[in-house]
């Protein structure tokens, strides 16, 4: 029996980092100190065994040996003219950089999870920069909290606890109790339930609410009606009166800004907002990010290509320009002959309109579950999972960078040597 | 493997060769006294040879450079170029990827580049983009100015643990030096606020930047580390603030150095050498600078160059960015370390006519050109602060041309001629000079002469560049334009004894080393301190301590400098 | 009778516990289901627990009525996953990011089946 102590979790993007796993016959016997979720993750579920292929996708796969999937993988991206690499977030940063020389190789178009995540947040950083900091910021400083479209309590349970609302730092040494905690939402969710100002606002009316509250904070209260998005000018009045009055303030976002009708827009306006209270005090901004990697994909993306996700090789510079090159409106206007998911499921989290499209075109699968991309998959190969089976480099949500350890020996190959097996023999095919 | 690089203009200023014509003889990645008669050659036909350039102060990796880049898809798209057989794709101007980096450097003859600044908690990310930087040596500074174990065992005046912090904390980081920036301002920026001057006392931890600065040369004078501390002083971005920037130079009186180099380097002059009391007053106070230096042997700076066009400015100091954002209604980026220090990013583009860029403009090269030696001021732009470094040529060729510098000025804002002493200064430098301020003098300032960078002495790594300029038929101050476009494109760049590039091609994409410093203490220093920093970990940090330290494999060709404790004294007689 | 809602969708504890196990039953339940207030269940006169089928522009699906006493009236929440995604606004909009908030929805109750994830993707084939 083995205790692997300082382990993380490579679950949700708080990348916990104080996981105590119990390990017996190379099987994770005991997890402490994990989320619900987290251990979910990490005791692991049922495993795709085999390598498996099928020409026709409403037949059954056949099992086959790795070389002779990962062959089958080459020869379909080798003939593809504008394939797809899709996924990434629960895959290690080493991984990452495979993939990206991956689809450099093929004059693909590589891109991520955050495609349907908070890819929207960086078009709005593009536009007006991100004031932000580490959690340990937070969690020392912090006297205002906010929650804004965002559900922890559900999505990354630890984070209140680790970094955001409860605890105690250098100067926020009375925890809880010194913080006052905002949740704007359209629905009182669990999160809501612990706040000291729940704020409920009409559905999709965000960039109102951000813009009413600048406009108070600006001096400009005489211009804000009686009521904004379902919001009374009386609340508004009193929530920025809290936001001016914080020493140091901190904004989470989550999929309520970035989903909503405006999109990117919301999260430029809250931006703004972020960076107009810093004349007043200190105020910081960060994305609520779900996958523990899907960071670490848009940081070695973006120091590799110079662009975040969504890059498009086709001409053998990188080219973004999400609306065209991200992984949905390829798929919406069906310009994709072949997909490759890895770590992550298109399947089940894009539009059905994409995931019809990807069950018409020949599609590698690279993950450790079986899985709605499975269903769609033409080759599937099994992969060891990341974070438990294989050490590696993970982002943690307010971007740095941690060393995943390795918990228990893996079974199947990793994504990174999956990877590297493609790559040459893509090489092979193409006589490069 | 060998190679004869034969017909050489030589200069190398370490060993004193000013442009003889010699052979330059390479066997496994070092220069030796001959090679063997059969072996490859180069003829360099008389042509210009250096020592591979060495860049002592550059963001070219990490949290702020990437935040750079996401912040700026419109500067990503600026630099495009397809892949090659040879070389992956490239992006951007200001702050390029991390391949573009690499040969860029090794394009222009450059094969040892520094990293600026990196924060302990950030420095595996550092090291991530250092390790896909292709062809060029490379290390970082690691910040201590505002870390908060510093500004404890400075009011505690406790200098065997701070040096056992600095010690652990190079080591956590696999760092090459120590950086001050904003000292004590950093910590304050966490609450919005700064320091406003030396004395300035850091609410709750009592220290002043001072202190701060004082100790930390101390310390780094106990371990015997190669380089000074390295200091971006308070009250950057402000005018008036060359008082600040000499009273923080005379602080080096204080300390006496453990090695044949400054105690302090300070760095970017063209952001701290500014007269005045506001925009309207600015004027540069770069004489003033330039005389201290000349009077004092314990002090060197870089020029931090500013390049008229694009510019991302990325830097530690956290309310100078938040400042500039405001002033120049840009975009702002600002990504504070818990514990340790803040930072921000700010684009900008420098105006030929806009009066405070022109005097800006003017501060770099009057610093270099009124300080007599040319070791005590280094050739930066501060990449990408004042310009990005591929400008460096058109530094060179403003610096060995007075012609080109009055045609410049032409073209300037007025305030160059009222505010600055740049028009009147007719000195132009020479490739002596030059050697010295892109080579032996920031390999000496770093503490790298005797790690085999900046010079071509036997034993010296094989890092050499050639450039296509007849130092005996060239008159550089006439022919600009040939000089500027020369150390654009070397003819050849060596890196290790490999040709990386030809023409402005780069021909092989070796992978550089990373320098780190390993600074022993004596134990029981090291675990007094380790008892402060694990009670931080357990009450302050975000993360634990076991997930705090960079793993050997971040730094996969590393070279390692030993120092420490008693190290310096023994080097030194 | 129909009733309209606005439908978002997204992150929940249990989606979450299941999403590697996406051939689970735990995951169905977690993740096939339609949250409304009491009040709106009262209006489709069905009782959590018993089926429905949300129907919007972009396509139709059944799953089953799970109380949320935080939702106001008229917002329905489908946990993300493929039932939700069967439904979903595909339009990015231009910028990358489908619609999967604040989707104008038809609710009425059904007597048929929830589909089981293998069955709903076939239905993509």
């Amino acid at each position: 029996m083995t205790v692997i102590t300082d382990a993380l979790c490579p679950f949700c993007g708080c990348l916990c980092d104080d996981i105590s796993v119990v390990v017996e016959d190379n099987k994770i016997v005991d997890v402490k100190n994990a989320c619900k979720i987290g251990a979910s993750k990490i005791r692991g579920h049922h495993r795709i065994k085999s390598p498996m292929i099928r020409d026709d996708k409403n037949s059954d796969f056949k099992e086959v040996s790795y070389d002779e999937a990962i062959d089958k993988a080459a020869q379909i991206l080798a003939g593809s003219k504008r394939a797809l690499l899709y996924g990434w977030a629960s895959a290690l940063c080493e991984a990452h950089k495979k993939g990206i020389l991956l689809a450099e190789e093929l004059g693909a178009v590589i891109d991520n999870t955050a495609t349907v995540c908070h890819a929207p947040s960086a078009l709005a950083i593009h536009e007006k920069g991100v004031p932000t900091a580490t959690l340990g910021q937070i969690k020392n400083r912090a006297d205002v909290v906010i929650f804004w479209g965002c559900n922890p309590v559900h999505s990354h349970p630890r984070h209140m606890g680790r970094y955001s609302v409860f605890p105690r730092g250098f100067f926020s040494g009375k925890g809880r109790r010194g913080r006052k905690i905002i949740v704007v939402d359209v629905r009182k969710t669990n999160t809501a339930g612990i706040a000291d100002e729940y704020v409920e606002i009409q559905q999709g009316s965000d960039y109102l609410i951000i813009s009413a509250l600048r406009a108070i904070l600006s001096g400009h209260e005489d211009v804000v009606p009686e009521s904004v998005g379902g919001v009374a000018r009386k609340d508004l009045l009193r929530i920025a009166a809290i936001l001016k009055e914080a020493k140091f303030g901190t904004l989470f976002f989550g999929m309520g800004l970035t989903q909503s009708k405006s999109r990117y827009k919301n999260i430029d306006n809250a931006i703004s907002l972020v960076t107009e209270l810093n004349s007043f005090n200190k105020f910081i901004m960060m994305p609520m990010r779900g996958h523990y990697n899907v960071t670490g994909f848009g940081q070695v993306c973006t120091w590799e290509t110079g662009f975040a996700t969504a890059v498009d090789f086709s001409s053998g510079a990188p080219y973004y320009n999400p609306g065209e090159t991200a992984a949905n409106d390829l798929l919406y206007r069906k310009e994709v002959d072949a997909a490759m998911i890895i770590a992550g499921d298109a399947g089940a989290h894009f539009p059905a309109n994409s995931v019809r499209e990807l069950a018409k075109i020949p599609v590698v699968q690279v993950d450790p579950y079986w899985n709605p991309t499975t269903e769609v998959a033409n080759v599937v190969i099994p992969s060891a999972i990341s974070g438990v089976e294989l050490e590696g480099t993970a982002y943690r949500m307010d971007g740095v960078s941690l060393r995943m350890r390795k918990m228990i020996e893996p079974e199947h190959l990793a994504d990174e040597e999956i990877l590297d097996r493609l790559i040459a023999r893509v090489r092979e095919i193409r006589g490069e | 493997m060998e190679l004869l690089i034969k017909n050489a203009a030589v200069y190398d200023p370490v060993n004193g060769i000013k442009g003889d014509r010699t052979d330059v003889s390479i066997k496994d990645g070092k220069i030796v006294d001959k090679v063997s008669s059969g072996c490859t050659g180069i003829d360099a036909g008389g042509r210009l040879v250096m020592a591979g350039g060495v860049d002592a102060h550059s963001h070219i990796a990490g949290s702020k450079v990437n935040v750079g880049r996401l912040m700026r898809p419109e500067d990503s798209r600026a630099g495009i170029k397809p892949r090659t057989k040879t070389t992956r794709p490239c992006t951007g101007y200001t702050v390029p990827n991390v391949y573009a980096m690499g040969y860029r450097y090794a394009n222009m003859g450059y094969t040892t580049v520094f990293e600026a600044a990196q924060a302990i908690m950030k420095a595996r990310h550092t090291h991530e983009e250092l390790e896909e930087i292709p062809i060029i040596d490379k290390g970082a500074l690691t910040l201590f100015g505002s870390n908060w174990p510093t500004m404890d065992f400075v009011r505690e005046n406790d200098m065997d643990k701070l040096a056992a912090y600095v010690s652990w904390g190079l080591l956590a980081s696999r760092g090459f030096g120590i950086k001050v920036v904003n000292p004590g301002g950093g910590e304050m920026w966490g609450f919005g606020k700064n320091v406003t001057g030396l004395d300035d006392v850091v609410p709750e931890f009592e220290v002043t930047p001072s202190q701060i600065i004082t100790s930390l040369m101390k310390v780094n004078e106990m371990l015997g580390l190669p380089h000074s501390v390295h200091l971006h002083c308070n009250n950057l971005g402000k005018p008036g603030n060359y008082t600040t920037t000499l009273e923080s130079m005379k602080l080096a009186k204080q300390v006496k150095a453990g090695k044949d180099r400054q105690v302090m380097h300070v760095t970017h002059l063209t952001f701290n050498a500014w007269g005045g009391t506001n925009w309207g007053d600015f004027e540069s106070r770069a004489d003033e600078i330039a005389k201290y230096l000349n009077n004092n042997d314990n002090v060197t700076t870089d020029m931090g160059q500013l390049i008229f066009g694009n510019a991302t400015t990325m830097t530690a100091d956290g309310p100078v960015q938040y400042a500039n954002a405001k002033l120049l209604h840009a975009k702002w980026g600002n990504g504070d370390v818990e514990l340790e220090d803040s930072s921000g990013v700010v684009p900008i583009t420098y105006v030929k006519q806009i009066s405070i860029h022109a005097i800006m403009w003017a501060i770099g090269l009057e610093l270099a050109l009124l300080t007599d030696d040319p070791y005590k001021v280094l050739l930066t732009t501060d990449h990408p602060n004042g310009g990005p470094f591929v400008n460096y040529p058109e530094v060179i060729a403003l610096l060995m041309s007075n012609r080109k510098r009055q045609e410049e000025i032409a073209t300037l804002h007025k305030a160059v001629h009222s505010q600055t002493k740049i028009p009147g200064i007719d000195r132009e430098l020479d490739f002596n000079d030059i050697a010295i301020m892109t080579r032996a003098g920031t390999s000496k300032v770093l503490g790298l002469l005797e790690h085999g960078k900046g010079h071509l002495g036997i034993g010296a790594d094989a890092d050499i560049s050639i450039y296509d300029i007849k130092p005996d038929e060239i008159d550089p101050s006439a022919e600009h334009s040939k000089i500027k476009s020369a150390f654009s494109s070397a003819a050849y760049t060596i890196k290790g004894g490999e040709i990386v590039a030809r023409d402005g091609e780069i021909t092989a994409t070796p992978a550089g080393r990373t320098f780190w410093v390993d600074a022993k203490v004596p134990q029981s220093h090291t675990d007094e301190m380790m008892k402060d920093i694990r009670a931080k970990f357990k009450n302050y940090y975000s993360i634990n301590l076991a997930n705090y330290m960079v793993q050997d494999a971040y730094v996969t060709h590393q070279n390692v400098i030993k120092a420490g404790v008693g190290t310096a004294a023994s080097e030194v007689d | 009778m129909a009733l309209k809602i606005t439908l978002i969708t997204g992150r929940t504890i249990n989606q979450g516990v299941s999403i590697e196990n996406k051939t689970g039953q735990d995951y169905l339940k977690a993740t096939a289901c339609c949250e409304l207030n009491s009040k709106n269940i009262g209006i489709l006169g069905r009782e959590p627990g018993s089926n429905v089928r949300v129907k919007t522009d972009y396509g139709e699906v059944v799953v089953t009525l799970k109380e949320n006493e935080g939702n106001p009236d008229s917002i329905g929440f489908i946990p993300m996953g493929p039932w939700a995604n069967a439904v979903v606004d595909p339009d990015t909009r231009g910028c990358g990011m489908p619609g999967f908030k604040g989707i104008p929805a038809d609710v009425e109750v059904t007597d048929d089946k929830v589909l089981l994830m293998k069955e709903l993707i076939a239905g993509y084939k």
